[in-house]
């Protein structure tokens, strides 16, 4: 009897060794984790916030050699090639992933869209960059904001395919069988049952792949280019933040290096700001 | 009616083979009409056969229960009724199933049209994320245009149906997730009401709730059945002989015993369905 509580408490020990061992580890992963994001939260922070002044929001980026100068023409830009990219994105991203997930289910169209998009997920943005250019740019003989927003878009749709997919599997079943029940067609089931009750998680899913997108400056370089002057023109080539970035951080001048810094912190925020919008749209989910 | 009587003659010789045949229900006040009648079903999931040759029929305004243990094919039965089998690929049935005299087995049945004349609510309550008013109203839409106004009247008439409209007329704009389980479970009640079917499929409509809300329930089954023919599934004997008029046991995927609800619990004339009914059962 009393060897049998012995070898328990060895086991006990060693157990408790390896939850220790196992905790160490884990908190090591972590604070490596959370080291790297602060460092890189305060350098943009020390370096970017000296950059950030009303200036920045009106004046458009300034010439070579030239003092001073803004962002506005960059961040207007950002804003017109997201905002159509999500135009574009939800209906085409929601509408496949109902397919998907209610219509399509096991079948060969479903597992082949799924496949594809999953491909799509993964692909390096630059591959879509260079797709884009050559189908429409090359054509076109221009770059263009339409370009970039269709690059973005073949970006962010297969994120909003997956997560409204996702989501809709999360329905319970016996959801859509109560709509059926009262005599519903499938595709009132589909549409007011079953994508109403997945809502905040789409919702959710699309703010994802905005802040997915709004970084983006691969696709970007090769389709909406930069534009140095304000313009509001999507068939004329855009001023986008990243691409910006990319051109300022690099130049020689200081006033754009720091420009580059202020629309990085821009960004970042941004980013932020959209993730976190995200979990509160999500959080009310499980609450409501 | 004769016919009808005759195969319930049959069915009774069937299944009580002692012989002895219980045919008072054929003889109350008025005759009754059957609402439903089950013939020779049988029922398959894929290659596994989960009902066997099932006969029985449901009598308009009463309410008939469904007894058995777990996998004995009663929510299987409720599920052919309103053909709900039919959102799954592999599943099939084989017989009949008539409907006021509609075999609904055959094909080119249009099943949405069939489902609003036979209502079903689930074990677990499933609202619709939409308001409580919404709930109502939606299945309503389907199939009949009402002006706002009448639409207001069908909403109170049918929670005032399902005793929810004191609790709920101020806060019909609310979620209908934000009722208590039994409140949301008596809201499905009206909203499989509010369409004005002819019979109801209450699937083990308690055994998520506590026992106040279930007096609350079964209160509300005993007010329905004056005017719609009402079948239960239930795991709680004594709910099945509380609340209905003909019982029907089960086990494996047949029908064992069938007969009014007083006789099923009182003098059960096979021994199986007095094993189960005493708790004796295996």
């Amino acid at each position: 009897m009393s060897s049998n509580i012995n070898f328990d408490m060895t086991v006990f020990a060693r157990r408790k060794r390896a939850n220790k061992i196992g905790l160490t580890l884990s908190m090591i992963a972590m604070s490596i984790g959370m080291t790297s994001l602060i460092w890189i939260l305060s350098i943009l922070f020390i370096k970017g916030f000296s950059a950030v002044n009303l200036n920045m929001f009106v004046a458009s980026t300034p010439a070579p050699g030239t003092e001073g100068g803004g962002l506005a023409n960059a961040i207007v830009g950002s804003l017109l090639l997201v905002g159509s990219c999500t135009f574009i994105s939800t209906p085409v991203g929601v509408l496949a992933g109902l397919y998907l997930s209610e219509y399509g289910d096991r079948s060969r169209v479903a597992s082949l869209t799924r496949f594809v998009t999953d491909i799509m997920l993964s692909a390096p943005s630059i591959v879509i960059g260079l797709f884009v250019y050559a189908l429409y740019v090359a054509k076109v003989q221009h770059f263009s904001g339409w370009a970039g927003t269709i690059a973005l878009a073949l970006i962010a749709i297969p994120v909003v395919v997956r997560t409204t997919e996702n989501m809709l599997r999360l329905v319970p079943g016996s959801l859509r069988e109560a709509a059926y029940a009262l005599g519903t067609p499938k595709w009132k089931v589909a549409f007011m049952v079953t994508l109403r009750a997945a809502q905040s998680g789409i919702m959710t899913g699309i703010l994802l792949a905005l802040a997915r997108v709004s970084g983006e400056t691969a696709p970007l370089l090769f389709t909406a280019l930069s534009n140095q002057f304000f313009s509001t023109d999507m068939n004329k080539p855009m001023a986008n933040l990243p691409v910006v970035i990319f051109q300022f951080a690099m130049s020689p001048y200081d006033n754009w290096v720091s420009l580059a810094w202020g629309g990085s912190l821009l960004i970042t925020f941004t980013v932020l700001g959209l993730n976190i919008l995200a979990r509160v749209v999500f959080r009310e989910k499980v609450q409501g | 009616m004769m016919s009808d009587m005759k195969t319930m003659f049959d069915l009774n010789k069937i299944d009580s083979q002692g012989g002895k045949v219980d045919t008072t229900n054929q003889h109350s006040e008025q005759a009754a009409i059957n609402a439903l009648e089950v013939r020779n079903l049988n029922f398959y999931y894929g290659a596994f056969q989960g009902l066997k040759d099932i006969n029985l029929d449901i009598e308009q305004g009463k309410v008939t229960a469904f007894i058995g243990p777990s996998g004995c094919g009663k929510s299987t039965l409720l599920r052919t009724l309103n053909r709900m089998y039919d959102l799954y690929p592999g599943q099939r049935a084989e017989g009949e199933i008539n409907f006021y005299g509609q075999n609904i087995l055959e094909p080119g049945q249009d099943l949405n049209l069939l489902r609003s004349r036979i209502g079903m609510v689930f074990q677990k309550p499933t609202p619709f994320p939409m308001s409580i008013y919404e709930n109502i109203a939606f299945g309503v839409r389907l199939y009949e245009k009402l002006s706002r106004s009448e639409m207001d009247e069908r909403v109170e008439w049918a929670l005032n149906k399902a005793a929810l409209w004191n609790e709920a007329k101020d806060k019909l704009n609310q979620s209908g997730l934000s009722l208590s389980g039994g409140q949301q479970q008596r809201l499905c009640i009206a909203r499989g009401v509010a369409v004005k079917p002819s019979v109801i499929l209450l699937d083990e409509p308690t055994s998520a709730l506590d026992p106040i809300s279930t007096g609350k329930i079964e209160e509300l089954i005993n007010e329905l059945k004056h005017e719609y023919t009402i079948a239960i599934v239930t795991h709680n004997m004594q709910q099945a002989a509380r609340v209905s008029d003909y019982t029907a046991y089960m086990y494996l995927g047949s029908l064992v015993e069938y007969g009014k609800t007083d006789e099923i619990f009182i003098k059960p004339k096979r021994k199986e369905t007095e094993d189960y009914i005493t708790g004796r059962f295996g």
